[in-house]
């Protein structure tokens, strides 16, 4: 079997905020009923998190569930487990109309870390950042400069970024520039 | 700038998430229309000055298609509702009729 590897190999910036390639994540996309109860069940079992409501995240240790859109999860788990989770989830719905896909390395994981995060961000999104506004536990699809993104927050200061792996060079480089140390606003 | 409220997500859309996808409720002449039905259907199309109601897509965020109601000279948003009807929600139309008396748009009105 080939080595896998992540898109930019954990590149990192440091500057408004620490920017850095979050290296190798399983991604799984679930589409499907969200509401069925087969579907909740086997999220929960083969994640142990319930699915999340509407623009939410839910997540416990390695294991990860974002709400994407109303039939529509990303589930996290670490890269060599994806495969297996699949084919839990393939089993579990048999009996289910749905689709599972291990999309792990068809995606680009970021973090974004220190407390110049939110206004990183907020130069590359048309979403308010603001303390209050977002906070850990929500996610949102959006634009990022040019290309689609999901954007969380898994701590206080602490983002998670998701976009295609063929667009993972431009969103650094997009990150880098609004983290550079002489382009700080002070918005948030 | 243009903000809309997407009836899924619910997360208030600024335009450059959107897509939009021209004029709403539309009916489709397809197979065994007449020459003059298609004709319309695939070219013809309203572009009136005020009361409009328009197709647009989430495409950045959870990807679904809704309507939308609003102003094309003021901007307004009358309001936004899920893309699963033939006619406008009743709320939304009355709302209309409060703000623009008289207002009529096809056979909406
Ligand atoms: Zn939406």
């Amino acid at each position: 079997m080939s080595e896998a590897v992540s898109s930019l190999q954990s590149a990192e910036f440091e500057g408004l905020a620490r920017v850095a390639e979050a290296g190798l994540q399983g991604m799984i996309t679930l589409r499907g009923d969200l509401g069925a109860r087969a579907v909740r069940a086997a999220v929960k079992a083969a994640f142990g998190v319930d699915v999340p409501d509407v623009n939410n995240v839910a997540s416990a240790g390695h294991m990860g569930v974002c709400w994407m859109s109303p039939d529509e999860l990303l589930l996290l788990c670490p890269h060599g487990e994806a495969e297996a989770k699949v084919a839990e989830l393939g089993t579990a719905l048999a009996k289910q109309h749905h689709l599972a896909v291990n999309v792990s390395d068809a995606r680009a994981m970021f973090q974004v870390k220190g407390s110049g995060g939110r206004e990183v961000l907020g130069k590359l999104c048309p979403l308010d950042f603001a303390p209050g506004k977002f906070e850990p536990g929500q996610i949102r699809r959006t634009r990022m400069a040019q290309v689609p993104a999901a954007v969380w927050m898994d701590g206080v200061d602490t983002f998670r970024v998701v976009c295609f792996r063929s667009m993972a060079r431009y969103v650094f480089g997009a990150l880098k520039a609004a983290a550079d140390p002489a382009s700080g606003v002070g918005v948030y | 700038m243009l903000i809309l409220t997407c009836p899924y997500c619910g997360v208030d859309a600024d335009e450059t998430e959107l897509t939009p996808g021209g004029e709403a409720h539309l009916t489709r002449h397809g197979p065994g229309s007449s020459d003059d039905d298609f004709h319309d259907y695939l070219f013809a199309r309203d572009n009136p000055r005020g009361v409009h109601f328009e197709r647009w897509r989430h495409t950045y965020g959870c990807g679904k298609w809704f309507h939308a109601a609003r102003s094309t000279d003021t901007l307004e948003v009358f309001g936004t509702y899920p893309a699963q009807t033939t006619e406008p929600p009743k709320d939304i139309c009355d709302k209309i009729s409060g703000e623009r008396p008289g207002w009529s748009w096809r056979i909406f009105g």
